[in-house]
């Protein structure tokens, strides 16, 4: 069928410009090795935790960098969470943007901190586009009744 | 016809596990994320899982195994701890030490799991007594060889074990010429025709 094709060509070409501009790591390859018939959902589901957990850091990074005395071991600890979470998914871009980031923070230095702020939730927002598309393409491929090609 | 012998195998599963033949593995972090993935990782290598977020937590856990330590209780075993390094409360670390001054628990193989890689945190936990020290994010290839390692005292079991399956399969006599020398160990499908028998 013409229209599964053309949406598994979509499918191909939007991962690897996903992986080509460090969206995306091998990591995210590994999660996709771990998805089988018994867990069909599995990168899924652990990209939603990731989504979730993120949002909960991001927030809590807003609230500690907006105090009047900026609590800078705080603010790391919050950051090596995000790092390591998008590590885990590989989220390339957010992991460097969070390395920059914790390295202002053992600076203390808060200049640094709110840029690196502003830039982890940009890379933040892109990369959730980016998966979410992603997985609407999956979804149109399987509803058409392909299969999803295997990179 | 070959005899079979089964040499005395070296106590790193009890008997009892072997009626589930799995290993059992706690794993500590305190990322839902990352617990999520170590949690599939385990499952997809024919391991048990357990997935807490915390030291104190594994703790509790464990301290609840040795309270009701005895045969009937030995699914609740566990074979190796994972743990994280760097978490709020008590590090990895700090758990490690736990662990391998504990009388009750020092036996059981704990591995360290870090995003960093630092010398010295690699070396403080492996001076402490840690097994391994794994770099995140763990890849299915590092649990593997985990598991390898883990079951390395029951290779001569294993091999035994795949021997005799090979026989039963070959329509050889299912039933073992010396029953006081043998088990049946079948640790993916239970064996249809030879009961489970222990080890006496």
């Amino acid at each position: 069928m013409d229209g599964v094709v053309q949406l598994q060509r979509q499918f191909i070409d939007y991962t690897t410009s996903l992986y080509e501009e460090k969206y995306l790591d091998e990591q995210f390859r590994q999660l996709q090795q771990l998805q089988d018939e018994s867990n069909p959902d599995f990168v899924v589901e652990v990209v939603s935790l990731f989504f979730d957990d993120s949002e909960r850091i991001l927030n809590e990074l807003a609230n500690a960098l907006d105090q009047q005395s900026v609590d800078f071991k705080r603010v790391d600890a919050l950051v090596h969470q995000l790092k390591g979470s998008s590590s885990s998914i590989g989220a390339q871009r957010i992991q460097k943007m969070c390395i920059a980031f914790r390295n202002y923070c053992e600076e203390q230095n808060i200049e640094g901190c709110l840029n690196c702020m502003q830039q982890v939730k940009n890379e933040y927002s892109l990369a959730k586009n980016k998966l979410e598309t992603l997985f609407k393409i999956e979804q149109q491929i399987l509803a058409a009744g392909g299969s999803i090609p295997v990179l | 016809m070959a005899r079979t012998v089964w040499r005395e195998s070296p106590k790193k599963l009890e008997v009892s596990d072997r009626s589930s033949a799995e290993l059992h593995v706690l794993a500590v972090d305190d990322s839902l994320v990352d617990r999520r993935v170590i949690e599939r990782l385990l499952k997809i290598s024919s391991c048990k899982v357990t997935a807490v977020e915390s030291g104190s937590r594994a703790l509790q856990y464990l301290g609840l195994d040795g309270n009701k330590d005895s045969i009937g209780f030995q699914d609740l075993k566990v074979n190796l701890i994972m743990t994280d390094y760097s978490m709020p409360g008590m590090t990895g670390y700090e758990l490690l030490k736990k662990i391998k001054t504990s009388s009750t628990l020092s036996k059981i193989p704990v591995v360290i799991m870090s995003s960093e890689n630092i010398m010295a945190r690699i070396d403080r936990c492996l001076e402490e007594g840690a097994e391994d020290f794994l770099l995140k994010p763990v890849k299915l290839s590092d649990v593997k060889r985990l598991k390898d390692f883990i079951l390395k005292g029951e290779e001569t079991v294993e091999e035994k074990v795949t021997t005799h399956k090979r026989k039963l399969t070959d329509g050889h006599d299912a039933s073992p010429e010396s029953p006081s020398s043998s088990i049946e160990y079948d640790p993916s499908s239970p064996s249809p025709s030879a009961p489970k028998r222990p080890r006496l």
